[in-house]
């Protein structure tokens, strides 16, 4: 013990340097927009739009990544196969690209001149100032978070389940869904909080790829950016908001986390 | 103990990196001469003044280009820098009422004019109102934005609310106007007559009839709170005449009015 106390110090020190880097900002912004200012700004139109279409839109990005992104996991968690890790690389890729660089690449693919957008518009498909440009951005932007975390949480399920379930008859389609999906639950879960956390942020990529027009493409970060400039105060307001939903968001998937958790293990 | 230790390594390491950069704010001899002036600019002002600080005498300014609106904000917020250049003359003007600018100077103007890609079919206002032609604007708080309404504001409430119905975004700055039009994502947009030329033959200019033009006149103030006042102010009086006057009158920017 005594030999280790300096250096629980300086780890202790750490910690409280990164605590207060990182809550202050967020401190700053709850003692910059009181009670009156919260509810002024949830009263106003314009940032309600916002809120109600950055909820519709993340919830909508978040159906198309669980529903593509947990099959796509599961492959890359159980399937050994020639080019597996370029594949992981791949679809990780998009968490170190810039919004900007990654709006820019939307508008370069599936933009009216990009590479698939003469084949979109035949389809009859149209995404840039569209809603749904926003969902593209928001699933191109946040897949990766939920991917990968989903990757190592089917990852980490003991085989001997899987091969318990399919020696005693059960498809791997029955096996997926009663036994991988339970058992990574709360991997699931996390990625799911990260890749919304994330969505909800979106920023660079909706305003390059969508644009920003009240009610069909401004998020409330675009919102909150327009702000900025005319009332710090509302701007304040509605981050303030922004953060209390989002912080809410990850605290319940950790209590959910948490509980679903230790069951499994008791199993 | 691994993980012990790899924490006491990344504690180091950030360590090392506070040390690195409070050297980085350090650097240079005692004298503020090295450290280069700092310009806030309006977006659409970003390739003229590329140019002007090739010849700056007290070397190459930095600039931060963004909405106007957006730049004074960041003053207001206690952002100093050098120079404030803004695309209309009531953003500086507020800020020197709140005592956080000198007296702006009026030093150029520029034309909003309609802007189309290279190709459009689009020749006139009028085609704007037929259906399907997407148009994008700056935002009401960015002066671009605002020109644009007050021109819109001038044909009349009906064919007002018929181009306004063709907006399908309000951007930032002028420059994500201008980004739209260049990507082929937008048909038309309201910029500057020097973002036409800017863009280098891929954007075409509609001019406005003269009934509709807004007097888009910049003005620039020097900062107060700056420790170099007199190279920021001779950086404002060079946009006015000599050499910043003319770069941006090559720019497609207009003399100051009278």
């Amino acid at each position: 013990m005594r030999v280790v106390r300096p250096f629980g110090a300086l780890v202790t020190l750490a910690l409280a340097l990164a605590l207060c880097f990182l809550t202050l900002p967020v401190v700053a912004i709850f003692a910059g927009a009181g009670p009156r200012e919260l509810v002024a700004s949830l009263g106003d139109p314009g940032a309600l739009d916002a809120l109600s279409l950055s909820l519709k839109a993340t919830l909508a990005a978040l159906a198309v990544i669980v529903v593509v992104g947990a099959p796509a996991a599961y492959v890359l968690a159980t399937r050994s196969f020639r080019g597996r890790s370029a594949v992981i690389t791949l679809v990780e890729l998009p968490l170190v690209l810039p919004p900007a660089v990654a709006g820019i690449a939307l508008l370069a693919a599936l933009g009216p001149q990009g590479l698939l957008g003469g084949w979109l518009e035949d389809a009859g498909v149209r995404l840039v100032f569209e809603t749904a440009g926003v969902i593209v951005a928001l699933v191109f932007v946040a897949a990766p978070f939920f991917l990968s975390q989903a990757q190592a949480a089917f990852s980490a399920v003991d085989r001997t389940w899987l091969e318990a379930s399919r020696t005693l008859g059960a498809s791997e389609a029955r096996t997926f869904l009663s036994v991988m999906v339970p058992s990574a639950l709360p991997g699931l879960l996390s990625g799911l909080a990260l890749a919304w956390g994330r969505a909800l942020g979106e920023f660079g990529a909706t305003l390059i790829f969508a644009g920003s027009l009240s009610g069909v493409t401004q998020t409330t970060p675009l919102a909150i950016y327009e702000l900025f400039a005319t009332d710090l105060t509302a701007a304040l307001a509605l981050s303030a908001v922004l953060v209390a939903i989002s912080g809410a968001l990850l605290l319940s998937v950790k209590l959910v986390g948490g509980r679903v958790a230790p069951g499994l293990l008791a199993r | 103990m691994r993980r012990g230790r790899s924490l006491l390594a990344g504690v180091c390491t950030l360590a090392a990196l506070a040390l690195a950069a409070a050297g980085c704010g350090r650097q240079g001899p005692a004298g503020s001469d090295e450290e280069p002036l700092t310009v806030s600019a309006a977006a659409s002002l970003a390739e003229a003044f590329g140019r002007y600080d090739e010849g700056f005498e007290g070397g190459s300014p930095r600039f931060s280009f963004a909405g106007s609106d957006e730049l004074a904000a960041q003053i207001r917020q206690g952002a100093r820098p050098d120079v404030y250049a803004a695309a209309n003359a009531k953003l500086p003007g507020a800020l020197h009422r709140e005592g956080l600018v000198e007296r702006p100077v009026t030093f150029t103007t520029n034309a909003l004019v309609l802007a189309v890609p290279a190709d459009s079919e689009i020749g006139a206002l009028s085609d704007l109102e037929r259906r399907g032609a997407d148009l994008v604007v700056g935002s009401p708080s960015v002066p671009v934005g605002s020109y644009t309404r007050a021109v819109l504001s001038r044909l009349g409430a009906q064919r007002a609310g018929r181009i306004l119905a063709r907006v399908r975004s309000q951007e930032p700055d002028v420059k994500g106007v201008v980004a739209k039009l260049v990507a082929g994502a937008a048909d038309a947009g309201f910029v500057y007559r020097s973002d036409v030329v800017a863009a280098g033959g891929r954007l075409r200019a509609l001019v406005l009839p003269e009934r509709l033009r807004p007097q888009a006149a910049y003005a620039a103030a020097v900062v107060r709170g700056g420790d170099r006042p007199e190279l920021a102010r001779r950086f404002v009086a060079g946009l006015r005449s000599g050499r910043g006057a003319r770069i941006l009158r090559a720019a497609g920017f207009g003399p100051p009015p009278r």
